[in-house]
């Protein structure tokens, strides 16, 4: 043996220990992986032998490994192999291999629940401490449950690194396992209260932890929290107190300012007081920036919480931004960010006070810090307002264009969309400057990730603003057409073509050149396929426009001239990949197909289609003359027609037209939920039944027409060449239309014009021509949108101003002009009101009088040019807010579990083991109360009554108790009977007792005498109530064993509690049942919580 | 709630990770890569304060880092904690190494790596601010380290003997040495 020992510790000396691993590795640095493998074929033959100091050297690497990123949960029984070792070197580098790679989830944890049970009741401090830390990493559900009994003993233990520990170590449990808060909760108040600072500051961390979920169960704390506040010199402990006051105070006001108005109002102005009582010690007592400035923050919540009720909170919020823009002005970045951060916060209840600050933000924006940029950025979105948002949005397109870094880029043109888009855009006061914005934003960030958003507000505002909607149809055009869409292959900015297409195709009316704007669809673009999608469909509805104008003017050699365009364009698209595309081409080329034909037909000869499209023997006026040379359409005109024909082309050209005419409103996101599901609607049910097996089908196969034509057409039989278009095989009889076959020459003008494809394709290899640039295209762009479309008095074009700026200088030169007219006795009154610059009290004044019953702030912004159309299709009694989805829990948030009302009464199926343990003390105190008759223990009761809602917590429950076994009397009854002159003697003693008791509850609080009161009404329904419990009770057949052990247990204290009751029964129904109401008393008054906080306050 | 913290040097190799909620090894190799884009390419007098970062995810969550020489230190945090407290803990962190390894640099942290993770667990458990004070800390881990050496004992003894032999690796003690940018980083870590 000794020999072995010898012998193992010869073999560590020329291991590889961790030092060696890491100097190899950077000895090694050109293999590296090389290295590395060889090195854990060794860490293997170490972990194979049986020497706890080899495995554990052999961990100690792996957790080396591990950080560079080498997976090695294939050694985790090893390493709880190390763990398990008695010797607290190896234990303390087993637990730290399982912390840097045991998860919750991994299955290898089962093993562990005894050993670190073991561990945990070490009596070595440190090895405590060791399993402790790593547990903490790895902890699971499972373990949660099987430990959260020991280290709720080690949060009693006598040394304070153990409590401290073990404290923290809870809140993990909880998260795991949220059935533990509940009976921990009053021993971790206790902490709170510790001798130790440490297990002190560890308890304020985990109860601020836990206040992001129903924070006012711990509103309670406040006085322990205060005193804590006043005697602790502890900068962190403190900051995590005022966070905790921020958690409980505003989460609590902002979610249930309806149930507990009042009770938070009045705890809100006692914290608010006594902040700003901390707020002014707190320069003397510490330097520490970091507790003012959450102190400040905290001041700022409150204050918004309660500026409600409070009248004269706005000088406060003014204190504050003052304060803060201190902050902001500092040199230090670090409390510009932060001051910037908290300015945020006021600035979505105060916005006003904020406005004023508008310099100090905007020259944030030219910060070199892209953190504070963007915290800039955040606050601008609130700041704006009818007046000054072209101004911003202008400084931040200037921005735009110097600003480096994509992701920032993206994040200015959302923030820029972001701010224009607010509340219905009721900021924009004029859509024809926003829409310019937009295709400003769209030429100037191809590369944007957010075409889509584009899109989706260039829809908005087409759809919505009517006013402005020729604007809108224009410059889409414009857009389409002058769009480079060979622009940065990974950007969604090519969506802007899917909107633009749309926008000119459903509102076609609105369009200068239809035709033109037809063309430029028609030719096919290297864009995706959705959008080459929308450009066939709406190609189709301008196609449908233009027929039926031309019907109106009796134009028919315009149709046939529209038919032809369609034609020929489509044909790229028919040869598209795509099969959307594919599909909506050969459907409106197929459409247009039947519509020169009945043209032709009205003609009395056809129209030949030059070879484009065969038509069926069974149409002969068309195969007769299909090869005929196209006549002149012009001395036709309409006189070739017969009025007939000429009605049958009316005809179709409304219906194509009514295809398309009825207005589209936009829909609410949510009124596809507010439809009903149809009651006979089974969506599991088959529509369709499954198709039989293989030989069924066979057989059947013969007889069916429809089954000879598969679904998808196979390579041979549809896509010869250029394929891709519909084939109908005339099996039916139907009339069927032959393949377009391409001739030679179109052939090779396709080939051209791919060619041509090509050569504006960046992606291709290409000859070496000098390709314009995107900044000409830019500039192309520029001089082509027409401008002469908008009415202004001065059309005035500066070239070195962007477009949008136009409408800026417009927006001032129009104050100017006020200045002008609105001289006289209004301005002077502007200036003696306002003392601001003259130009704006003299605009102030004119307004004034132009809107004289506007309010005052409202009198200063613009007028609208446009109105927003805000009717929006949505079912009756659905909101537009999103507050349904907010209420939704995040489903990833790892705190949801942790949303327990703390002073609601214990259920029956709360785990009985954890609740025996912690409520050993507190809730003997709490029975004690009913049952004994001994005076001091029930003084001692009533005290822990009044101070520990979880005693209280758990005697809540009591009333039930005594209704339950009131409620189902048989067997408890006997007993009574049998005992009852027995007990009549310490009954009555325990009568006085009570009534002593009560005495001192009554007094200890006036609040309680009102709930008493108010239980009165109740007595009556105790039977129903009794039998409600019961009921819950059978549900809960499916309880545990432990569980019901501890019921037995529980139905004991009932039982003899029911005892006495019943024992008065026969005499003093009435009396006892005023009894009973008593003794729910101090529950009622523990359970509210309040009046323990406000009488120490 | 700290959610990771990270340690590693200007070139973006990792000195320590600790992460507290679990990813697997790539996805760690990632979000170090990641963070370390996004720390290093700041300058060194802007905000110590970084949102974003996708990986480490989600609006409640912000970077803290402190750039010390030829280290940044990284903490991921949620809102639940405050950020200049967590800029003094880094502080906290940082000077307790300095005690511990007596000057602390690059070095110190690449061969005691495990080291490193036993004094930040005498800060951080779970994710949680465990301790701040720095004598208490160094009073937790010195007395570990004396346990570790009370059982190592005499049956170490020539195991640590041969480690010191291995140690004497001249040359390429000398070349550790002769990293530019040590003594700077010595100077930079004395407060």
């Amino acid at each position: 043996m000794a020999l072995k020992m010898v012998k193992g510790n010869l073999e560590r000396m020329f291991d590889k220990n961790l030092t060696d691993l890491v100097r190899g590795i950077r000895n090694n640095k050109d293999n590296e992986a090389k290295y590395i493998a060889q090195c854990i074929e060794e860490i293997k033959q170490e972990l194979r032998q049986d020497n706890v100091s080899v495995k554990s050297n052999a961990v100690a690497k792996l957790t080396y490994l591990q950080m560079c990123g080498y997976d090695i949960s294939w050694a985790g029984f090893n390493i709880i192999e190390v763990m398990s070792s008695n010797r607290f070197t190896c234990k303390r580098i087993g637990y730290l291999a399982a912390s840097q790679c045991f998860h919750p989830d991994s299955e290898l944890l089962m093993l562990t629940t005894n050993m670190i049970r073991k561990d945990l009741s070490s009596t070595n401090q440190y090895d405590a401490g060791v399993a402790l830390s790593g547990l903490s990493c790895f902890i699971s559900t499972d373990l949660s449950r099987d430990l959260a009994n020991d280290i709720m003993t080690l949060m009693s233990s006598t040394k304070p690194y153990l409590r401290m520990k073990a404290v923290l170590m809870m809140y993990k449990v909880f998260l795991r396992y949220p059935e533990a808060l509940r009976p921990a909760f009053p021993k971790l108040k206790e902490k709170l209260e510790d001798p130790d600072p440490s297990v002190q500051s560890a308890a304020v961390n985990v109860i601020c932890e836990l206040a992001r979920k129903n924070p006012k169960n711990y509103l309670s704390l406040a006085p322990i929290f205060f005193k804590l506040m006043t005697t602790s010199t502890n900068n962190w402990m403190l900051i995590k107190i005022i966070k905790l006051f921020l958690n409980t105070v505003v989460t609590h006001t902002h979610k249930n300012t309806n149930s507990f108005g009042f009770y938070v109002s009045a705890n809100a102005k006692i914290v608010f007081l006594f902040f700003l009582f901390r707020f002014c010690l707190l320069p003397v007592r510490t330097s520490a920036m970091s507790l003012l400035y959450e102190c400040i923050n905290t001041v700022i919540a409150v204050l918004i919480s309660i500026s409600s009720g409070m009248p004269n909170h706005s000088a406060s919020i003014q204190l504050c931004v003052q304060k803060l823009r201190i902050l902001i002005e500092d040199s230090d970045q670090n409390l510009k960010y932060l001051g910037l951060l908290a300015m945020s916060k006021i600035l979505k209840t105060h916005p006003k006070s904020v406005q004023t600050h508008k310099d100090l933000i905007l020259a944030c924006l030219d910060d070199k810090d892209e953190s504070i940029r963007l915290r800039a950025l955040d606050l601008l979105y609130g700041m704006v307002s009818k007046k000054n948002l072209m101004e911003i949005v202008r400084r931040l397109l200037g921005h735009m264009e110097r600003a480096e870094g994509s992701s920032y880029r993206d994040e200015l043109l959302y923030k820029v969309i972001e701010i224009c888009s607010q509340g219905s855009y009721q900021y924009v006061t004029n859509f024809e400057w926003y829409l310019t914005v937009l295709v400003e934003l769209i030429l100037l960030e191809s590369g944007s990730r957010h075409g889509r958003l584009i899109a989706a507000q260039l829809l908005d505002v087409a759809i919505r603003v009517q006013a402005v909607r020729t604007f809108a149809v224009n410059e889409m055009a414009t857009l389409l057409e002058t769009y480079p869409v060979t622009a940065a292959p990974n950007g969604t900015m090519q969506e802007v073509l899917y909107a633009a297409a749309w926008i000119v195709g459903e509102f076609a009316t609105h369009l200068d050149g239809p035709e033109r704007t037809l063309g430029v669809l028609l030719q096919p673009k290297p864009v995706a396929g959705h959008i080459q999608a929308v450009y066939v469909q709406n190609a189709l509805k301008l196609f449908a426009h233009l027929v039926g104008e031309a019907v109106r003017n009796r134009e028919p050699a315009a149709i046939d001239r529209y038919c032809q365009k369609l034609h020929e364009g489509l044909r790229a698209y028919l040869s598209s990949a795509d099969i959307e595309v594919q599909e909506r081409a050969s459907s409106v080329y197929f459409l247009v197909a039947l519509l020169r034909e009945s043209l032709g037909a009205a003609e009395q000869h056809t129209v030949p289609v030059g070879g484009l499209l065969e038509l069926a023997p069974d149409t002969p006026a068309t195969e007769g003359e299909r090869d005929e040379p196209v006549p002149d359409e012009k001395t036709n005109a309409t006189s070739g027609y017969a009025n007939a024909a000429w009605n049958e082309i009316e005809q179709i050209a409304s219906d194509l037209h009514g295809l398309f005419t009825s207005e589209l409103n936009p829909v609410a996101p949510k009124a596809q939920r507010k439809v009903q599901l149809p009651e006979d609607l089974d969506l599991d049910e088959w529509i369709n039944q499954p198709p039989p097996s293989a030989d069924a089908s066979s057989a059947d196969g013969g007889s069916s027409d429809e089954d000879k034509f598969p679904l998808f057409l196979t390579d041979g039989a549809g896509r010869g060449g250029a394929g891709g278009e519909r084939e109908t095989n005339g099996g039916g009889g139907s009339r069927s239309y032959k393949r377009i076959e391409y001739t030679q020459e179109e052939l090779d003008k396709m080939r051209q014009a791919r060619l041509l494809e090509q050569t504006n394709n960046p992606n291709y290899l290409k000859p070496a021509k000098k390709k314009a640039s995107a900044a000409d295209y830019q500039n192309d762009g520029y001089d082509d949108i027409p401008i002469a479309e908008i009415a202004l008095e001065v059309p005035l074009q500066i070239h070195s101003t962007k477009r949008s700026d136009k409408y800026l200088m417009d927006a001032e030169r129009g104050s100017r002009v006020f200045v002008g007219k609105g001289g006289g006795s209004s301005s002077r009154k502007g200036k003696g009101e306002k003392g601001g610059s003259g130009k704006k009290s003299k605009r102030h004044g004119k307004k004034n009088k132009r809107y004289s019953d506007e309010s005052d702030s409202e009198s200063d912004d613009p007028k609208p040019l446009h109105v927003v159309n805000t009717v929006i299709e949505l079912p009756e009694g659905a909101i537009l807010s999103d507050t349904e989805d907010k209420n939704n829990a995040d489903p990833n948030d790892p705190h949801r579990a942790l949303d327990i009302d703390l002073d609601a009464p214990f259920d029956d199926d709360y785990p009985v083991e954890m609740k025996r343990k912690s409520a050993n003390t507190n809730q003997r105190h709490g029975v004690m109360l009913l049952r004994d008759a001994d005076g001091s223990t029930n003084a001692k009761a009533t005290r822990a009554g009044t101070t520990d809602p979880s005693a209280e917590q758990q005697r809540q429950p009591r009333p039930g108790g005594n209704n339950r076994s009131s409620a189902n009397p048989e067997p408890a009854r006997d007993h009574t009977r049998e005992k009852q002159k027995k007990k009549k003697k310490s009954s009555d003693k325990e009568r006085s007792a009570l009534a002593g008791g009560r005495k001192k509850q009554t007094s200890d609080n006036a609040d309680t005498m009102m709930l008493m009161i108010d239980e009165e009404p109740c007595k009556g329904g105790n039977e129903t109530k009794g039998a409600k419990v019961r009921t819950k009770k059978e549900d809960k057949e499916q309880m545990t064993k432990q569980e019901e052990d501890g019921k037995e247990k529980r139905k004991k204290h009932s039982k003899k509690a029911s005892k006495h009751h019943h024992h008065h029964h026969s005499k003093r129904d009435e009396r006892d049942r005023e009894k009973a109401g008593y003794e729910e008393m101090p529950a009622q008054a523990g359970g509210n919580g309040t009046g323990g906080s406000k009488e120490a306050i | 709630m700290i959610k990771a913290i990270l340690v590693f040097n200007n070139h973006g190799k990792p000195r320590l990770s600790k992460f507290y909620q679990y990813f697997n090894e790539d996805m760690q190799q990632q979000i170090i890569k990641e963070t370390f884009q996004l720390v290093s390419k700041r300058d060194d007098n802007v905000c110590n304060f970084l949102e974003g970062g996708s990986l480490i995810g989600g609006s409640d969550y912000k970077l803290i880092y402190r750039h010390y020489a030829t280290l940044y230190f990284v903490f991921c945090v949620d809102s639940s904690e405050s950020e200049l407290g967590i800029l003094d803990l880094i502080q906290v962190f940082v000077e307790t190494l300095d005690k511990c390894f007596e000057n602390v640099c690059e070095l110190d942290l690449i061969f005691h790596a495990d080291a490193v993770h036993h004094i930040l667990s005498e800060l951080v458990m779970g994710g949680m601010v465990l301790q701040t004070n720095m004598s208490d800390i160094l009073a937790r881990i010195e007395e570990q380290n004396k346990l570790q050496k009370q059982e190592a004992g005499i049956s170490a003894a020539p195991a640590r003997a041969v480690s010191a032999v291995k140690s004497m690796n001249l040359p390429q003690q000398i070349k550790d040495i002769k990293l530019p940018d040590l003594p700077q980083a010595i100077k930079d870590l004395k407060f």
